[in-house]
């Protein structure tokens, strides 16, 4: 995966604005090694498209510099950095048939005739779309039009492929089913790609790795599992999956561990990203890891909870309960053998491991 | 099951028991009436300010009463005979009746200017005739007219009054085709001198293309401007577009005087900066010069405007997908941007063409003798001529050609793919 040694793309310290006055990308500093799969992704506004055409050369970063290879970009226009670009709106030319959209890069390339139709059927194959060659765009679904803009930013075979929301405008089945497509073909052709999507499942599922965005920052760069199992800060946590927050001070810390005071309650938890004793913490703690009427002992943390309300949902149960303060704490309750059952207003218990709770930035 | 089949034999009917048909057809038809009863106005607007007149116009090009309405039993009597030597006594002896007829005095005398149009000299003829044919009171009629003017005993003069005399006649197309009958009634081209309106339909035709095409030249860049500019600065560039639209055109047309005559800024720049010499100045107005820029001029927005508003709805994604796949900004513009436009280039082009071909007023006022255009001439026949037949002939023409050429722009481009804003 990264290999730190020869990053294939490399965003150093860029920063761009706009206007002259708010910085939309702050202090950029971005690795990615050749043949991965990043995905940017965060919030509406966060300045994702903004870094994808910077690095498509369709906007100038303001400073720092972007380097593809050993080429640096910034003075190279975009025609010239043979950079594969899927729209958000695909972009496919309404003018034009599905195979002369797809000829369209070969031919500026100046490639022979019978090289370009070969190329293109292949690509029509590989999207199979081998029977629309002959369509327009706007005869075709929105999955198919999708699939073509795909075909069209890999017909050329790019080292590196951008997409902005490529799957935004498709519909649940439609999208996951994408989502595999891109991913096999991604590993059939072993091209480089950086995705941009504001849907974190979306993200989970396809990415080597995730920069998580946020307010022009990266607020983490892991992979899928390290930004579910260990965010490095709040909003990371709070971003990526359903997460329990519970805002207290840091009473004691020793570097790895600290107890943290909540409502009056000593919570024990792993320290990830606090200024230390006396300072306010956010801890957080996916509501899978809790568990409900733990074993007397089993569990360092231990606390008295109402239920609230209760959810139904097949495979498990979610349960709002109140414990240390929280009214909106969410507990998931497998719906396994001989489960307890559970009524609204009762008293239970509720306990998490330390390791699984993470103290981080207020 | 069951239950489907049953109520598929039914008819539907509302909660109070009609048909359900009948009901919706009751409810559209209130509809209807309101959305006709809001689009009336405009329609006996359209109706008696448009289509009437232009029924009117159709109608004139071919209405021929004035030979019937003055000697009709002339004509009667004319209809029998065989177009060689003379006609009969009678045919004499009813002409030299109705000439003298002191009541038919106005109609006589509009036969005579429509019988001009065919030979002039018939005006004279008649106007003659009609002051001397009482004294013909009894036969031999025809030696009494012939007597009168000598050209009673040409047979080419009967021949004339026998063609004309039908109530309907083609002879105003003819003649706006530079073609008339010879007296065997046989289509022939007019004689050299009085071909003049084939020449100018084809010089509309020419004007308006080429005022198409410079307007398509100079529009297109303002348009992408326009399209491409931040909202606010558009707005002010669009203002200045339509400009020409809100300053009068006594004003315009006196600002190309100065800017065009002989005498006037431009040429004096020039001869300043020494490109041309003083003795060599440019005619630039009072000929087709003149009527060409003052046209391009007014019919700038017509083209601007469709441009902008299909180019407004292009997404820049296009070209940035374009250059992406390697295109050069020259290769993507041509190859994605520009066909894209065609809708508007289509529905700029048929408008300015369309006004073009019919414009009228600029050339009068800076065409001087050869920048006039086909509807000057239409103009000079409404007003001053008074031959009104030939006016609507040429203008019939005229609408066949713009209808045509619409057809066929439909038949190439499509009229859906043509977008007016
Ligand atoms: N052409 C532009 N001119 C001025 N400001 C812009 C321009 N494009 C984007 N911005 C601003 O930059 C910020 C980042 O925009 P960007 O499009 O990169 O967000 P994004 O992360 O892609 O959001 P989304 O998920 O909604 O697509 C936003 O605040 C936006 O208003
Ligand atoms: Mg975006």
């Amino acid at each position: 995966m990264a290999d730190q040694a020869t990053p294939f793309v490399q965003f150093s310290e860029v920063q761009k604005t706009y206007d002259g006055e708010i910085l939309v990308v702050k202090d950029l500093n971005l690795d990615i090694a050749e043949g991965e799969f990043v995905t940017m992704l965060g919030p509406s506004g966060s300045g994702k498209t903004t870094c994808l055409m910077m690095l498509a050369g369709f906007e100038t970063p303001t400073e720092g510099r972007i380097m593809l290879g050993d080429r640096e970009l910034n003075n190279v226009p975009p025609h010239k950095r043979g950079i594969g670009m899927v729209f958000q709106n695909y972009a496919l030319f309404p003018h034009m048939t599905v195979a002369e959209n797809l000829a369209f890069p070969l031919e500026v390339r100046k490639l022979s005739k019978s090289d370009t139709v070969a190329k293109v059927e292949r690509a029509l194959d590989m999207v199979e779309l081998s029977a629309f060659g002959n369509r327009r765009p706007g005869q075709l679904s929105g999955g198919q039009q999708q699939r073509v803009a795909l075909a069209r930013a890999l017909v050329f075979e790019p080292d590196l492929v951008l997409m902005d929301e490529p799957l935004g405008a498709l519909d649940k089945n439609l999208r996951e089913q994408m989502q595999y497509e891109i991913k096999h073909i991604h590993e059939k052709l072993g091209m480089t790609v950086v995705y941009v999507t504001h849907d974190q499942s979306e993200a989970l599922t396809m990415s080597d790795r995730i920069a998580v965005f946020n307010d022009g920052r990266i607020q983490q760069l892991a992979p899928p599992a390290d930004l579910y199992e260990k965010p490095d800060n709040a909003f990371v946590a709070q971003f990526i999956g359903e997460n329990n927050r519970l805002l207290g001070t840091v009473e004691e810390d020793d570097g790895s561990q600290c107890t943290v005071r909540v409502d009056g309650h000593m919570i024990k938890a792993l320290s990830v990203n606090h200024d230390g004793r006396g300072s306010k913490t956010t801890l957080s703690l996916r509501p899978e890891r809790v568990t409900l009427n733990p074993a007397d002992g089993s569990l360092p943390n231990v606390f008295d909870a109402v239920v609230r309300e209760l959810i139904y949902l097949g495979d498990h149960i979610r349960a709002r309960v109140a414990t240390c303060g929280d009214d909106e704490f969410i507990v998931k309750v497998p719906n396994a053998h001989g489960h307890l059952s559970l009524a609204k207003g009762t008293n239970v218990r509720v306990g998490w491991s330390m390791e699984d709770c993470r103290a981080l930035d207020a | 099951m069951a239950q489907m089949t049953e109520t598929a034999d039914r008819i539907l009917t509302t909660a109070d028991g009609t048909p359900l048909k009948q009901a919706l057809a009751r409810a559209t038809r209130r509809n209807k009436i309101r959305a006709f009863i809001l689009v009336a106005p405009l329609l006996a607007f359209v109706l008696v300010s448009f289509i009437i007149p232009i029924v009117d116009m159709l109608a004139r090009s071919v209405d021929n009463p004035e030979v019937q309405a003055a000697i009709p039993e002339t004509v009667a009597l004319l209809k029998d005979w065989d177009g060689t030597g003379l006609p009969p006594e009678p045919v004499f002896a009813a002409l030299a009746k109705e000439l003298s007829d002191k009541s038919k005095r106005s109609e006589i005398g509009r036969m005579g200017a429509r019988l001009n149009y065919e030979d002039s000299g018939f005006r004279s003829l008649l106007n003659k005739s009609q002051r001397r044919a009482d004294k013909v009171t009894s036969g031999p009629y025809k030696e009494g007219m012939i007597a009168i003017d000598a050209d009673w005993g040409k047979t080419s003069v009967w021949k004339t009054i026998q063609l004309t005399a039908p109530s309907t006649t083609f002879s105003y197309y003819l003649n706006a085709l530079d073609r008339t009958y010879d007296e065997n009634g046989n289509i022939v081209m007019q004689p050299e001198w009085k071909q003049i309106y084939v020449h100018l339909f084809v010089k509309t035709i020419y004007v308006s293309l080429g005022v198409r095409i410079a307007c398509l030249l100079l529009s297109y860049p303002i348009a992408y401007l326009l399209a491409t500019l931040p909202a606010s600065k558009g707005n002010l560039l669009l203002i200045l577009v339509l400009l020409p639209f809100w300053t009068s055109l006594l004003v315009r047309t006196t600002s190309w005087i100065v800017l065009l005559q002989t005498n006037g800024v431009i040429n004096d720049t020039l001869v300043w900066i020494g490109i041309i010499n003083d003795a060599n100045r440019i005619e630039m107005i009072y000929n087709m010069t003149g009527t060409i820029i003052a046209m391009t001029h007014i019919l700038m927005p017509f083209m601007v405007l469709p441009l902008y508003s299909v180019m407004k709805t292009i997404s820049p994604n296009y070209m940035r997908a374009a250059r992406s796949l390697g295109a050069n900004p020259l290769v993507a513009f041509v190859r994605v941007y520009m066909p894209q436009t065609i809708p508007g280039v289509g529905a700029g082009s048929i408008l300015v063409f369309i006004l073009a071909i019919g414009y009228y007023i600029t050339p009068a006022l800076v065409g001087g003798q050869d920048g006039q255009l086909i509807s000057n001439f239409i103009a000079y026949h409404m007003q001053k001529s008074l031959n009104w037949g030939l006016a609507a002939a040429l203008g019939a023409i005229l609408l066949a050609g713009v209808l045509a050429l619409y057809w066929l722009y439909d038949r190439i481009v499509g009229v859906d793919n043509m977008k007016l804003g």
